[in-house]
């Protein structure tokens, strides 16, 4: 019996994949000990007792069913209720599905709206997912590079650049992960104004919409002409430290509601349910819980920014989620070779920009969801890579 | 008035001025000087340790007292307090609404002392009416701060994104 030929058996699509440069970077990690790393994408903070309390009574209480494919009708009201108190936008129950995190509600939304052949606009540097759940999807991904010169924002002249006969959707990704930049009411009609009067879907990925700090987010949802054609993909998991619950949620018209919840419905039925009761309670009586944790975020990034200007790396000032992405190509390395060097000399792990697309060459990103003790010892060990650099450079 | 200056100390009075100013996006210079205004006011008493005591070997026990009063012509609560806060044994009190009046941590090295405490020391006290001793069996959390074995949650927080 002879072993299959496997690449007859697997998908090219799916074969012809990158691997996520995180996760690349991430089984490097694995190998070595005594690593101090700023790497994480996820709160250091434990979920707020009284949501884990909500979900252990269900638990108890024997609810231990599927809820609807939509998610709990209490839970989608109680969203929709969130949604409205916090960042002023209008949803009802039957405008929203919950999700096995924000991952599947983007995937949904990209799997709804995309056919093969059709172009997909995605800024970058971004997360990850985007390109390839486009590609899954027979999709074109598009990239828009945004630069620092314009604190990497989306401008509209970039966008409208980037749009063809066959652009079908834009993928927002604001607050970004990697840069930290987010846009503002007034970017984001500069935005409005070129989608307005054509047909394509707006993707907005609003995971870390509760971490801004100093004014809060903006959807582009909440503009004139805007909410007809935008899915909002968002979630649990940054805002009330739940990533591990997987709880995420869609809010878009109905026409889109429709079509994803059939996706929905074939590959995952419903999200856990005792995740969902966690959900409610967070959605509830969850809001002093989003603000502590931000205040907590904000010290560190101040912290930390001060910290790596006082080395001598310069950053862009993040105003959202918990990364800051310095700029590290004045050595004459490329990021990967930064980052490689910086790990295996000074066993101190960040990740290079170019995981997050080919923008991210010259920068790297830092994750600040780590107690000032932990900062301070990362950067004690950048502090002591960049003095060595900067002897061997002569600089 | 802001309080992310005391909030940020009383979590971890070891951060230096600089970190401190750093966090709050303020000069290091205008740090020291709240922290020395509120060090001079009063607000900030003192910078102390979290001991878990039960992972040494000291001998001690903690009581809570609960302590009955009756008022005193020309001597309000405050002097009544004082009266019994100023033994060392005596770790805090607090005037209580409720079914009895001063609430008292006490501590000493064994239950004897603290037995002799209160029948030597507090009960005599011509307007103390009445105590209660409970003993504390086992300290959970004190100032915010769970005690016991840390956990190792975290060990598997995984690298995700």
């Amino acid at each position: 019996m002879s072993s299959p030929d496997y690449s007859k058996l697997l998908s090219p699509k799916v074969c012809a994949l990158k691997k996520s440069g995180i996760r690349k970077f991430f089984d490097l990690l694995d190998t070595m000990e005594g690593v101090v790393g700023l790497t994480v994408g996820q709160p250091d903070f434990t979920t707020p007792w009284h949501i884990r309390e909500a979900a252990e009574t269900s638990i108890d209480e024997g609810k231990t069913y599927y809820t609807s494919n939509a998610g709990l009708p209490r839970l989608r009201d109680a969203i929709a209720g969130y949604l409205d108190r916090r960042f002023g936008l209008r949803y009802t129950q039957s405008e929203i599905i919950t999700t096995v995190g924000g991952s599947e509600a983007i995937d949904l939304a990209v799997r709804a709206i995309v056919s093969p052949g059709d172009e997909v606009i995605v800024p970058e540097p971004s997360f990850v997912c985007y390109k390839p759940l486009v590609v899954m999807a027979g999709g074109i991904p598009v990239t828009v590079t945004t630069r620092v010169e314009d604190s990497f924002k989306l401008t509209p002249g970039a966008l409208e650049a980037a749009i063809t006969d066959r652009t079908k959707a834009v993928i927002l990704t604001f607050p970004n992960n990697p840069t930290g930049a987010i846009m503002t009411k007034e970017d984001l009609e500069g935005i409005a104004g070129v989608l307005r009067d054509r047909d394509i879907a707006v993707i907005s990925d609003e995971i870390y919409a509760e971490l801004t700090y100093g004014r809060r987010h903006a959807s582009i949802a909440s503009l004139h002409g805007m909410r007809e054609r935008t899915v909002i993909a968002s979630g649990f998991s940054k805002a009330y430290a739940m990533t591990g619950w997987r709880l995420g949620y869609i809010a878009a018209p109905e026409p889109f509601i429709e079509q994803m919840l059939k996706i929905h419905q074939y590959v995952i039925m419903s999200a856990s349910t005792p995740s969902q009761y966690a959900g409610l309670e967070a959605a509830l009586h969850g809001d002093a819980d989003i603000d502590y944790m931000r205040e907590q975020y904000n010290y560190r990034r101040r912290y930390i920014r001060k910290r790596l200007s006082d080395i001598g790396l310069e950053s862009f000032e993040p105003e959202g989620a918990f990364y800051i992405y310095p700029y590290i190509g004045g050595f004459g390395l490329s990021s990967d070779d930064f980052c490689n060097r910086l790990l295996y000399e000074n066993a101190c792990a960040i990740i290079p920009g170019t995981a997050f697309g080919d923008a991210g060459e010259g920068f790297a990103r830092l994750s600040y969801a780590y107690s000032v003790k932990h900062i301070d010892t990362a950067l004690d060990r950048i502090g002591d890579f960049v003095e060595k650099l900067k002897r061997e450079k002569g600089l | 008035m802001d309080y992310s200056l005391l909030n940020l100390l009383e979590t971890d009075a070891k951060l230096t001025d600089e970190q401190i100013a750093a966090m709050l996006g303020k000069e290091t210079g205008d740090i020291k000087k709240m922290i020395t205004e509120f060090e001079k006011n009063g607000t900030i008493l003192g910078y102390r340790t979290l001991i878990d005591w039960d992972r040494t070997d000291r001998e001690y026990v903690t009581a809570l007292i609960e302590v009955k009063i009756t008022p005193q012509r020309d001597m309000g609560f405050d002097k009544v307090a004082e009266k019994i806060y100023n033994y060392p044994e005596v770790k805090s009190v607090y005037l209580m609404s409720g079914g009895f009046d001063l609430a008292l941590f006490i501590e000493g090295k064994t239950m004897r002392d603290v037995a002799y405490f209160v029948a030597q020391k507090l009960a005599p006290i011509e307007f103390v009416i009445s105590t209660a001793t409970h003993f504390v069996l086992r300290k959970y959390k004190d100032n915010g701060v769970i005690y016991g074995p840390t956990s190792d949650a975290e060990l598997e927080r995984g690298n995700c994104n």
